[in-house]
């Protein structure tokens, strides 16, 4: 094929369209994507004193961005895990009277400690260490085992 | 038309821009007129209920503010405070809901009269893309209460994008504006539900009308092997915009009863540390896709249950768009029974799924 000068012309205008359309959607593109704001790192939290929580009753907190569930099922028993079912986002409620947690979006259900029984969760809850420190809840992420 | 019947005005324009195309247009346009003429008439209702929802949702506008701390407060403000606000919304909420309704009617009314089919592909594709539009609306409006049902929704529905192979993760943080459903989701959702969305419907909408326009309504295939004598017609300016007239005014008064009798809740303010409430659903119209993703297993063969569910309706929804270019073997699939048996298909299983979904 000849590559005349009206060739070129069509092929530098093409480039220079491709460029143009390049220098729209790039800018675009990077301002759709919501920038990152750093907040500083939680790594524990004081929820209140012991007597503040009833037995069979819990409470949704945020851990640094994430929302956690904070339950006492029995007189010495707290559990702190993660409020955000692995399955589809919602936040998880307990239900004392079958000492469960469940999400009531899809019907998923987790053991007290956090495990998947039934339903379409696929992953167990991430579980928060509870620590009691003069008669005060102190929540803190779960040392990794090793 | 003729010169005596024109008016001042009409002649006014008629010197300076010629209007002898569209005076042509309303003298030769016409509508056969068979025993399945009634479904030429559910395009018209939709379009007639996008009206409403484009009047209604600019006087809603007016009040509406955008923003955690307050979207819920200018609904309340709307429903309690300003004149008409309630009617007005529950006629947006309604309209918007008859809309989707009747836009898969007209759908199905479509397939099963085949009037996709050559040469009205591209009526049907731009058809079925005002469909999808339609449900975006549905569902970026319905989180724009900041109501607990729609956030939770919300949330469900943007976390199934996550599951889109590759680009999923990125896809959901800039649709909700960050990593949860936020103040700044919401801020989307609104900018979407009020300037894209209408913007890429009118451009589709003024195609497809045009494409209707330019091959005029399409004719059922027997009309091909009957004489010019026995075809009936009728002109469609004044008859049938006369009946349609009526029938808008119909959906008027069964849209303003619904809006007065069956008017939508506000529900409680949505709140990021309540657990879900109980019995939350989608919308009618996303409960047979909810309700398939529901009977979905976790995993299936490699992949995750939610990533499998949303590649099947992605592929169904892109063979379902390019159908009137479908073949079955060497035949047309207009000259086979496989299009009424698709229909057919389709409708048993939303109508199965959201039934299930809702018992």
């Amino acid at each position: 094929m000849k590559f005349g000068r009206r060739e070129f012309i069509n092929s530098m205008m093409g480039l220079g369209g491709l460029g143009a359309l390049a220098s729209i959607i790039y800018p675009v593109f990077q301002f759709l994507v919501p920038p990152r704001i750093s907040e500083p790192k939680v790594t524990t939290l004081k929820v209140g004193k012991v007597s503040d929580f009833p037995i069979e009753t819990s409470k949704i907190l945020r851990f640094g961005r994430t929302p956690i569930i904070l339950i006492r099922s029995s007189l010495h028993e707290f559990k702190a895990m993660a409020a955000t079912c692995t399955h589809l986002d919602c936040i998880v409620q307990y239900n004392a009277e079958r000492e469960q947690i469940i999400c009531a979006c899809h019907n998923g259900i987790y053991d007290l400690g956090g495990r998947n029984l039934s339903g379409p969760p696929p992953k167990p809850l991430d579980e928060y260490k509870v620590s009691i420190v003069d008669e005060e809840i102190v929540i803190s992420e779960m040392k990794d085992p090793a | 038309m003729s010169e005596a019947k024109q008016s001042g005005i009409v002649q006014w324009l008629d010197e300076r821009f010629d209007l002898s195309p569209l005076f042509n247009l309303m003298d030769h346009k016409q509508v056969p007129v068979h025993k399945h003429t009634i479904w030429y008439y559910m395009g018209g209702v939709t379009l007639y209920l996008f009206i409403m929802q484009v009047f209604t949702g600019i006087l809603l506008l007016l009040y509406y503010r955008p923003g955690e701390e307050s979207a819920y407060e200018s609904m309340q403000f709307i429903l309690t405070r300003v004149h008409f606000g309630w009617l007005f919304r529950n006629v947006h909420a309604w309209s918007a809901n008859l809309m989707v309704l009747f836009a898969f009617i007209h759908m199905f009314s479509v397939l099963f009269t085949k009037a996709f089919l050559k040469p009205r592909e591209l009526t049907w594709i731009t058809g079925f893309i005002l469909l999808l539009l339609a449900l975006f609306f549905g569902f970026s409006g319905y989180l724009l209460p900041w109501n607990e049902l729609a956030f939770f929704a919300t949330k469900v529905g943007t976390d199934i994008v996550g599951a889109v192979p590759f680009i999923g993760e990125q896809l959901k943080i800039i649709i909700r504006g960050g990593e949860d459903v936020t103040g700044a989701t919401l801020s989307r959702f609104f900018g979407i539900h009020v300037a894209v969305l209408p913007l890429l419907t009118t451009l589709l909408l003024g195609l497809h009308l045009l494409f209707v326009q330019r091959q005029g309504i399409s004719e059922p295939k027997h009309f091909d092997n009957e004489p010019e004598v026995k075809k009936r017609y009728m002109p469609f300016f004044p008859d049938f915009i006369l009946r349609d007239a009526l029938l808008w005014l119909v959906v008027n008064i069964v849209v303003l009863y619904l809006a007065v009798f069956y008017p939508w809740d506000l529900g409680l303010k949505a709140d990021p540390l309540a657990p879900a409430p109980m019995g939350i659903k989608p919308e009618w119209y996303f409960m047979f896709m909810f309700q398939t993703l529901k009977v979905i297993p976790p995993h299936v063969w490699f992949m995750e249950g939610e990533t499998f569910g949303i590649l099947l309706f992605g592929v169904a929804a892109l063979l379902w768009m390019f159908v009137p270019f479908a073949k079955w073997g060497k035949k047309h699939i207009a000259d086979t029974n496989l299009i009424t048996i698709l229909g057919v298909f389709c409708i048993v299983f939303i109508v199965i799924m959201t039934i299930i979904g809702y018992l």
